[in-house]
């Protein structure tokens, strides 16, 4: 009767595997760490780390398969499963595994077991993997809220500090007014084009002449998703959220933050505007470059003043966000190397902030409050080997040669100058000394300041994990990149990133021939 | 006399505008959080009006089905911000923006 006039979708489950591991391993943790006695967060962690390498070997499998099929729609349109998808997914994937290493040595008396927590991670992963795969404009916002409502919860969830409840509160109240704006733009976009699908949207925009003219409210709905995006992705001058909850969230949560949030907002964002709104490029490709260049010299200025280290990687990760929309910037232009770049950093940046963080909350003690500079200094003394790989991961942010970092930084610009928008590499490349003085200054002070502090530092052993996980990909990436670069070259379905590798190599080998010839 | 003049969506656009206005001011002027948290509520209706206006507009039916997600996406809004204010609460009495500056830099 009810069904009579209604067809039912055709679901192909099999599509969103990866999916259904990360929702059906949420509900089980919540469900059996509630009821079996005894459970602690050994177990919790176990089931999370399980279920987040589950659904990379299901990304993987699905990555195979996409040698064979072409990626397509699924769902009636509303989930797209392609390369840029499934790569996506695993990175997220990969910071899920990562971050719930670094949530279990995150040490909290008034919530024990830390249920919640992992469920939350595993929630946010979920929404996270929606929103990189979503092809329809709800679908998108859907996923976003489960991935900002989850965090929202973590970064309140340290009730030890008043700190954290109060980021927790400013996140929740700015976060919820930018998905407004961004649910405003849908709704404008969605009565110009009568669709809120994202290849529904490319197909009325290119074949709708009505719509060529400048039609006031499309471009308002333009303003106002890219007013939603950029707060997402903490873009000046929506990114005064950023540093206080970054600083507030419990560390293990700020890593995660900066690195999954990431990851699921550029995703995001690099469908709706080079999918859905190519057509309309020459209208937001220029608000992408006004953001870009602003972005990345208020991150890295701003992160020379700080005193507290939390919050010099959170100005640090606004910058990085500059260059990541350097790379949009340059795909927008559809003939480089822009959106493999911008993956490319979206990948290494992920890593190398988990490692840091290692550091961090291994720094910051059982309180995780001793997070000043003060507190690093003379780590070099204290744990030398922990020093030393912090001042790795600390000169791949800032884009030293022979680290992952360099290999970012320098897909971005020279898919920038590829293009011809010298102006916006010039910005970044000055931007990018800036923001190398931040990361020597914590280095000198690990190195060569000393401080009365002389307690033994403990590093856990899963911390040793992350750090050293970390550290060898940084170095690994950075002296062989084509294990990445051709990874991603997959994505973009040309081989546009051979340029860049073939540079880098050739750069590699003169440095290291005269090296070894010691001119 | 009056009813000769029929409403059209385009009232009904015009109205969530202001609705959606007056939810942006009132989350930049209020110190309350309560009452910042209301008015990004009125935001996300005002979105939901624009959503039926416009399915009526151009005679589709996703914008109507939206709403409902929307509406979801609201409620589930209201119990994390409502958690968030309460953990709050219990640590100090009165709740005003402005007191919560520990963090800044």
């Amino acid at each position: 009767m009810l069904a009579a006039g209604l067809v039912s979708p055709n679901i192909e489950w099999s599509q969103i595997l990866p999916l259904l591991i990360l929702l059906g391993g949420a509900c089980a943790l919540m469900l059996f760490g509630t009821l079996i006695p005894g459970w602690n967060r050994t177990s919790s962690a176990t089931v999370a780390v399980a279920t987040g390498l589950a659904a990379v070997v299901a990304s993987a499998i699905k990555w195979n398969d996409l040698y064979y099929v072409k990626g397509s729609t699924f769902i009636v349109n509303a989930v797209s499963v392609d390369r840029f998808s499934v790569l996506a997914t695993i990175t997220l994937c990969g910071a899920l595994v990562l971050g719930v290493l670094l949530m279990s040595i995150h040490h909290d008396p008034l919530n024990g077991d830390k249920l919640e927590s992992y469920v939350l991670l595993l929630t946010s992963t979920l929404g996270g993997v929606v929103m990189v795969s979503a092809n329809d404009l709800i679908v998108l916002f859907l996923g976003l809220e489960v991935l900002s409502l989850s965090l929202y919860l973590l970064t309140a969830s340290d009730r030890r500090r008043p700190e954290s409840q109060e980021a927790g509160l400013k996140y929740f109240v700015l976060g919820g007014f930018a998905s407004a704006f961004f649910l405003y733009g849908i709704a404008l976009v969605y009565g110009i084009t009568s669709s809120t699908s994202i290849s529904g949207i490319r197909t009325d925009l290119s074949t709708n002449i009505s719509v060529t003219t400048n039609d006031v409210m499309l471009l308002v709905g333009i303003g106002l998703l890219m007013v939603g995006l950029a707060f997402k992705v903490s873009a000046v001058p929506f990114q005064v959220w950023t540093p206080d909850v970054y600083e507030g969230a419990p560390s293990p949560v700020t890593a995660f933050m900066a690195s999954a949030g990431k990851v699921a907002a550029f995703g995001a964002a690099l469908r709706i505007l080079l999918v859905g709104l190519e057509r309309r490029v020459d209208d937001w490709r220029p608000i992408v470059f006004v953001l870009a260049v602003l972005t990345v010299f208020v991150g890295s200025i701003m992160a020379v003043v700080q005193t507290n280290v939390k919050r010099m990687l959170s100005y640090s990760s606004i910058s990085h966000a500059g260059f990541m929309l350097i790379g949009v910037e340059a795909a927008a232009h559809f003939s480089g190397n822009g959106l493999a770049s911008t993956m490319t950093y979206l990948v290494i940046y992920t890593v190398i902030v988990m490692g840091s963080f290692a550091v961090v909350i291994s720094v910051a003690g059982n309180s995780d409050s001793a997070t000043t500079l003060e507190d690093f200094k003379g780590l070099g003394k204290r744990r030398p080997a922990v020093a030393l790989a912090f001042s790795a991961l600390l000169f791949a942010q800032a884009g030293v040669p022979f680290t992952a970092g360099f290999i970012a930084k320098f897909g971005v610009i020279k898919s920038a100058v590829d293009v011809n928008s010298y102006a916006i590499a010039i910005a970044a490349m000055v931007a990018a000394v800036i923001g190398a003085y931040v990361y020597l200054r914590i280095v000198v002070s690990m190195w060569l300041e000393d401080s009365s502090n002389t307690d033994e530092l403990v590093v856990s052993p899963l911390a040793t994990l992350v750090l050293t996980l970390s550290v060898a990909f940084t170095l690994v990436i950075g002296f062989f990149p084509d294990i990445l670069l051709n990874a991603v070259e997959l994505v973009c379905g040309v081989a546009d990133t051979g340029a860049i590798r073939d540079e880098f190599l050739r750069i590699r080998d003169t440095v290291l021939l005269k090296f070894l010839c010691g001119s | 006399m009056f009813s000769a003049v029929q409403p059209t969506e385009t009232w009904y656009l015009i109205l969530a505008a202001v609705l959606f206005g007056i939810g942006t001011v009132g989350v930049m002027v209020r110190r309350n959080p309560l009452v910042m948290f209301m008015c990004i509520e009125l935001m996300l209706n005002a979105v939901n009006l624009s959503f039926v206006a416009l399915a009526t507009k151009t005679g589709d039916i996703n914008g109507q089905t939206a709403v409902f997600f929307v509406m979801v996406v609201a409620a589930a809004e209201v119990v994390v911000g409502l958690g968030i204010i309460v953990a709050i609460m219990r640590r100090r009495t009165g709740a005003t923006a402005d007191d919560l500056s520990a963090l800044k830099g």
